[in-house]
């Protein structure tokens, strides 16, 4: 058993007096899939923030593959380069095309050559399934097309840990289901994987472990059969009766 | 309370910026004498002295001087909302789609066009010195009313694209969503388009309003206002240094310094704003 790919120990947030992560603690292993519930404002989003350093942990540690980034002598963007993320507004850079936006952070920050960044980007847009897109720009591509191309752009640089952010909240029903699949894929390709969704249905089937977070701890954890069809904590069974009702 | 690994990050961030703040004093002072160096060792620093830097000028000059950058201060005063008011006027008519409205879209479009592309020196020597001379009943032949005109004029033109601009980058989903609430026109207009265009074109207005700090002393060419730049010269013509017009410009640096430092801050808090915290 080797070490867990992503430590988070003990980890507070606090913006003033809105204390939006009360020592938190989650870990992912290798290949493992993660997935982070809870109703708005519960920390998910923030927790993703500060593993991927956009935010700096009031205290606590994170710990990546044995390193720990919440040093203030990292180097950011070397952290930065080892995990993907994927926002829940895609944020693809709409100046550029499918083909650029992926392969313009191998280009530039791993210092491949051109054609070579291309053929990778070509690579990754195939195996997201958009090879066809290669260069169309964003706002010609549906909402699911644009999710999978930042996905495709997270994977590029061949991350060690992809970090997703409710990445099917901004998407319409039918669209929400080739993303899902997409993520499905890739955990069973043995990507690493942190995801904040409220798709509980998905959760059931891809995850290895489900975290309830509420006020900014996680209030209960375990396999999704255990946390999602047997909850123990009654904020939780309150937050699923609320979420699966309709 | 934190833990002792979180009190270590502080203090070693403490320490950081410690240093941080120590080289950029260092690299401040090193750079300033190096500057004061290669001046005061320049072969005609002692006479360059005398005739830019002169004590005595600097005391006799200063109050005179001072006395005209009140007139610049008054023409600023004054010209800067007739620039504002105006730019929104001619802005939201350019924007107007109404076909009724077509040829002042097209007047509006002429008056841009004409001050913006006409020198502001120009523009000064025609409005000051054009209108008095053609010595019109019941209108003022003041040099510096008219010269106000002009730089209301000219400005006006660079201020109604920028709030062009403003009122172009309100998403056209802003207006449908008030004209669906059943606001008119004009109302979505006032009540919605003009408060957001305003808001993001703020720092461009800024910008204009500290350019503008330095131009109402263009009006020092029309010779007959004695206004800050006009001693200067009056009392340049008289002692033969420069010294007064290095102090018009030391006085309207720190006139101006206020409003820059004002559109950085400005600036700032409206990223911190759109970002949210983020540290990137």
């Amino acid at each position: 058993m080797s070490a867990p790919v992503l430590q988070v120990r003990q980890v507070y947030k606090h913006y003033g007096d809105a204390h939006v992560l009360n020592g938190i603690d989650v870990e992912v292993d290798d290949g493992q899939a993660v997935v982070l519930i809870g109703g708005s404002g519960s920390g998910k989003s923030t927790l993703l923030r500060c593993v991927n350093l956009l935010e700096v942990v009031t205290d606590g540690e994170i710990v990546l593959e044995g390193e720990e980034i919440t040093d203030p002598r990292v180097d950011v963007d070397a952290v930065r380069r080892r995990i993907g993320v994927v926002f829940q507004s895609y944020n693809l850079f709409p100046h550029l095309t499918a083909l650029q936006n992926v392969s313009l952070a191998p280009r530039v920050v791993g210092k491949i050559g051109k054609a070579e960044a291309n053929d990778r980007a070509r690579e990754m847009l195939a195996r997201v399934g958009l090879a066809a897109h290669a260069d169309s720009y964003p706002d010609r591509m549906s909402g699911g097309q644009q999710q999978r191309t930042a996905i495709a752009r997270a994977l590029a640089n061949e991350p060690r840990l992809l970090l997703l952010d409710e990445v099917t909240s901004a998407l319409d029903p039918e669209l929400v289901g080739e993303v899902l699949d997409l993520i499905g894929e890739l955990k069973a390709q043995g990507m690493t994987i942190l995801m904040a969704t409220h798709e509980m249905g998905f959760a059931h089937r891809v995850a290895d472990e489900v975290c309830f977070l509420d006020a900014g701890v996680v209030a209960e954890s375990g396999p999704p059969e255990q946390v999602l069809d047997h909850p123990s904590n009654p904020r939780l069974q309150q937050f699923l009766s609320r979420v699966l009702r309709h | 309370m934190v833990s002792d690994k979180e009190a270590w990050r502080r203090s070693f961030r403490r320490d950081r910026r410690r240093k941080s703040t120590l080289v950029a004093i260092l690299s401040t002072i090193a750079f300033a004498v190096v500057v004061w160096l290669g001046a005061t060792h320049a072969p005609g620093w002692t006479s360059a002295r005398e005739t830019f830097l002169s004590g005595h000028q600097f005391r006799h000059d200063t109050p005179d001087i001072l006395r005209g950058l009140l007139i610049d201060l008054k023409l600023l005063v004054i010209c800067e909302p007739c620039i504002l008011l105006l730019a929104v006027v001619i802005a939201t008519l350019r924007t107007s789609v109404s076909p009724v409205l077509a040829p002042v879209r097209i007047g509006c479009a002429l008056y841009v066009d004409l001050f913006r592309g006409c020198p502001m020196i120009i523009l000064l020597y025609l409005f000051a010195e054009g209108i008095p001379s053609l010595r019109l009943h019941h209108v003022t032949n003041s040099a510096l009313v008219w010269g106000g005109v002009a730089i209301i004029v000219s400005y006006s033109a660079y201020v109604t694209e920028v709030m062009r601009s403003g009122i172009q980058s309100v998403h056209p989903s802003q207006r449908a969503a008030a004209r669906s609430l059943g606001l008119t026109q004009r109302q979505t207009l006032r009540l919605v388009v003009l408060p957001q265009a305003v808001r993001n074109v703020i720092p461009a207005l800024l910008n204009d309003f500290v350019a503008l700090q330095k131009d109402v002393g263009l009006i020092s060419i029309v010779g007959a206002v004695a206004d800050a730049i006009q001693t200067a010269t009056a009392d340049n013509d008289a002692s033969f240094n420069f010294t007064p017009f290095v102090i018009a410009a030391i006085l309207f640096i720190l006139l101006a310094a206020p409003s820059g430092r004002f559109a950085d801050y400005y600036a700032r808090r409206a990223l911190r704003r759109q970002q949210a915290g983020v540290v990137v």
